[in-house]
């Protein structure tokens, strides 16, 4: 029999339900991995070996006793560190927020536990979900499993890693301006963030409220696909949640493609490493043999989504962190007043990434700035959802690179602005609202991941899935990093 | 240039509730003078007669019901701040006096 690490999700969970593994040996497997590898990599920040082995005993019984278990039940996963789960931190990866357990639970966490999920642990991020390669985590960085000199990309970097090494089947991130989607590229796994609204944000710890959303990272489109149906859907404590219906993602995967219009940014690919176009083309040329129309398509306002991106997530953030200030939750490093109380906490307890884009968004949101800042970004942000929605008419799926480079090297990127522009290709579609993809595309020369991404019209995550899928049957997908074959 | 002083620096920072040394305000007014730099390219785009998007769908934020649930969680919320005294968060005094 095959490695247990190297069962897919969709393959271990059917082999719970099928009897031939119980729940118990999949998680222990799993757990040794962690508890003899975990510590290489950094992913980990919070592990309860008991409590998972329970969880996973617990499926066993509900086996045993002939219950219907979910479309998860046995799987071990892991959970990014913003999501509150109960009996463990959740810290946000931020010394404002050490030691807090939160006393309720996220949708996505409570709907992956009704599905018979293990949820083995939190893993390591950039604090607050701001940075683009897991450096900013006030615990430690977390390494890339392909090269432990480079970054996983971030924000979920821990995520993607753990995802990437086989420490966990699969994992859940969140997504701002592209924090499920960069690192997957960089760790060469697959991972999506699904349509503003898809997926409750109700105890997922708020970065930029109108574009955050929580998405699978998993090592297959498939794989994908299983966790999106299980967590998407409408939940009254979200109102920005939608009442659009659930598809059957899974059953879109090996669904034919032929006759779907894929529509190609010529000029994005300007200025990618030539690893990244090569492999973008090979991407092509792949959708072409199964039958796609490739067909040009513009996005005259994408490259004003970095500058937009920067004003309207800092200003949105600036809102949400205001609530950390030693009050409530978290250390509170005591002054002569209150006000003092206050700075003093945040000083100490914001890390200098965190500071300054609250800085930021303070500043585009202040008297005489606000008009020229934030509502003139708000504006842009119109038009780049505009170009999006006449896109969609002449395509049903874009197709970019997710990042213009393989994985960089941990402490190479020290600009924040050059780190800024490392999201260029997954800024947009935040933005605009809808959905996207990242998914392996092959190996740089120097046997590093390269990630391409696609986009589809609002709650087309099903085209998503089913285009990754097809293309995985043809381009292959990555087998698992050489230092953490089973 | 952005034209970012030292003085914007520490106004901004007392508008977030963030203490400041002079070397935090150097560091800010470079680096977040280089951004507004980047950022001052959306001067150039034509967006008259364009109306702001602050939520990728709804057209205004989506409302629901102001009415007051209890949520039982009061002991386990005071079990994680800093300070509590019985039934509430312990905080600085605020008022001078009694």
């Amino acid at each position: 029999m095959q490695s247990l690490q190297e069962l897919t999700l969709h393959e271990a969970a059917a082999a719970v339900r099928g009897g031939d593994i119980s729940a118990e040996r999949l998680t222990q497997s799993y757990v040794e991995r962690i508890e003899k590898r975990g510590r290489e990599l950094g992913a980990f920040l919070a592990f309860d070996r008991d409590d998972a082995l329970e969880q996973a005993r617990a499926v066993d019984r509900a086996r045993a006793a002939g219950k219907q278990l979910g479309a998860l039940a046995g799987v071990p996963m892991g959970l990014k560190d913003n999501l509150c789960m109960r009996g463990l931190p959740t810290t946000c990866a931020s010394k404002i927020l050490e030691g807090y357990r939160p006393p309720y639970e996220a949708h996505v966490v409570e709907r992956l536990r009704e599905a018979g999920a293990v949820l083995i642990g939190k893993l390591n991020m950039d604090e607050f979900a701001m940075g683009s390669s897991n450096e900013t985590s006030a615990y430690g960085v977390v390494r890339n499993p392909w090269d432990r000199e480079r970054a996983p990309g971030g924000s979920s970097g821990g995520s993607a890693a753990a995802t990437a090494a086989r420490l966990v089947l699969g994992a859940l991130g969140s997504d701002t301006g592209g924090s499920v989607r960069q690192p997957a590229a960089f760790c060469g796994v697959t991972a999506m963030k699904p349509t503003y609204g898809r997926v409750s944000r109700y105890g997922v710890v708020a970065f930029a409220s109108s574009l955050d959303q929580v998405g699978p990272i998993t090592r297959t489109a498939r794989d994908t696909a299983a966790v999106l149906s299980v967590i998407a859907g409408r939940d009254e404590r979200d109102p920005t949640s939608s009442t659009q219906p659930v598809l059957d993602y899974a059953s879109a995967c090996g669904e034919p493609i032929g006759g779907l219009r894929v529509g190609v940014v010529r000029e994005a690919l300007e200025g990618c490493d030539p690893d990244v176009v090569a492999s973008i083309e090979r991407a092509i040329a792949a959708l072409r043999d199964a039958g796609c129309d490739v067909v040009d398509v513009q996005l005259p306002n994408a490259k004003h989504a970095l500058a937009v991106y920067y004003i309207i997530a800092p200003a949105e953030a600036s809102s949400n962190l205001a609530r950390f200030d030693g009050m409530r939750y978290g250390p509170r490093v005591s002054a002569s007043d209150l006000r003092e109380t206050y700075a003093r906490t945040r000083r100490e307890g914001f890390g200098p990434e965190v500071r300054r884009r609250i800085m930021l968004g303070t500043y585009a949101l202040s008297a005489g700035y606000y008009d020229a800042f934030y509502i003139k970004a708000s504006k842009v942000r119109t038009l780049i959802r505009r170009d999006y929605e006449q896109a969609f008419t002449r395509c049903d799926v874009i197709l970019t690179p997710t990042s213009p480079t393989a994985a960089f090297k941990l402490g190479e990127v020290k600009d924040p602005l050059a780190m800024y522009k490392q999201d260029i290709f997954t800024l947009p579609a935040p933005l605009a609202g809808v959905p996207a993809l990242s998914m392996p595309s092959g190996l740089s020369r120097e046997r590093l991941p390269l990630g391409l991404q696609l986009e589809a019209a609002p709650f087309k995550e099903d085209v998503l899935v089913r285009v990754a899928h097809a293309l995985e049957q043809r381009i292959g997908l990555l087998p698992a990093p050489a230092s953490f074959e089973s | 240039m952005s034209g970012l002083t030292l003085e914007d620096a520490y106004r901004v920072a007392k508008l977030a509730a963030l203490e400041l040394s002079e070397q935090d305000a150097h560091a800010m007014r470079d680096q977040l003078g280089a951004i507004l730099d980047h950022i001052a390219a959306l001067d150039a785009v034509d967006v008259s007669g364009v109306e702001p998007t602050f939520h990728p769908f709804a057209s205004q934020a989506p409302l629901r019901a102001d009415v007051a649930k209890l949520s039982g969680l009061r002991d386990a919320l005071l079990a994680g701040a800093p300070h509590a005294d019985g039934p509430g968060f312990a905080v600085p005094k605020v008022l001078d006096g009694d």
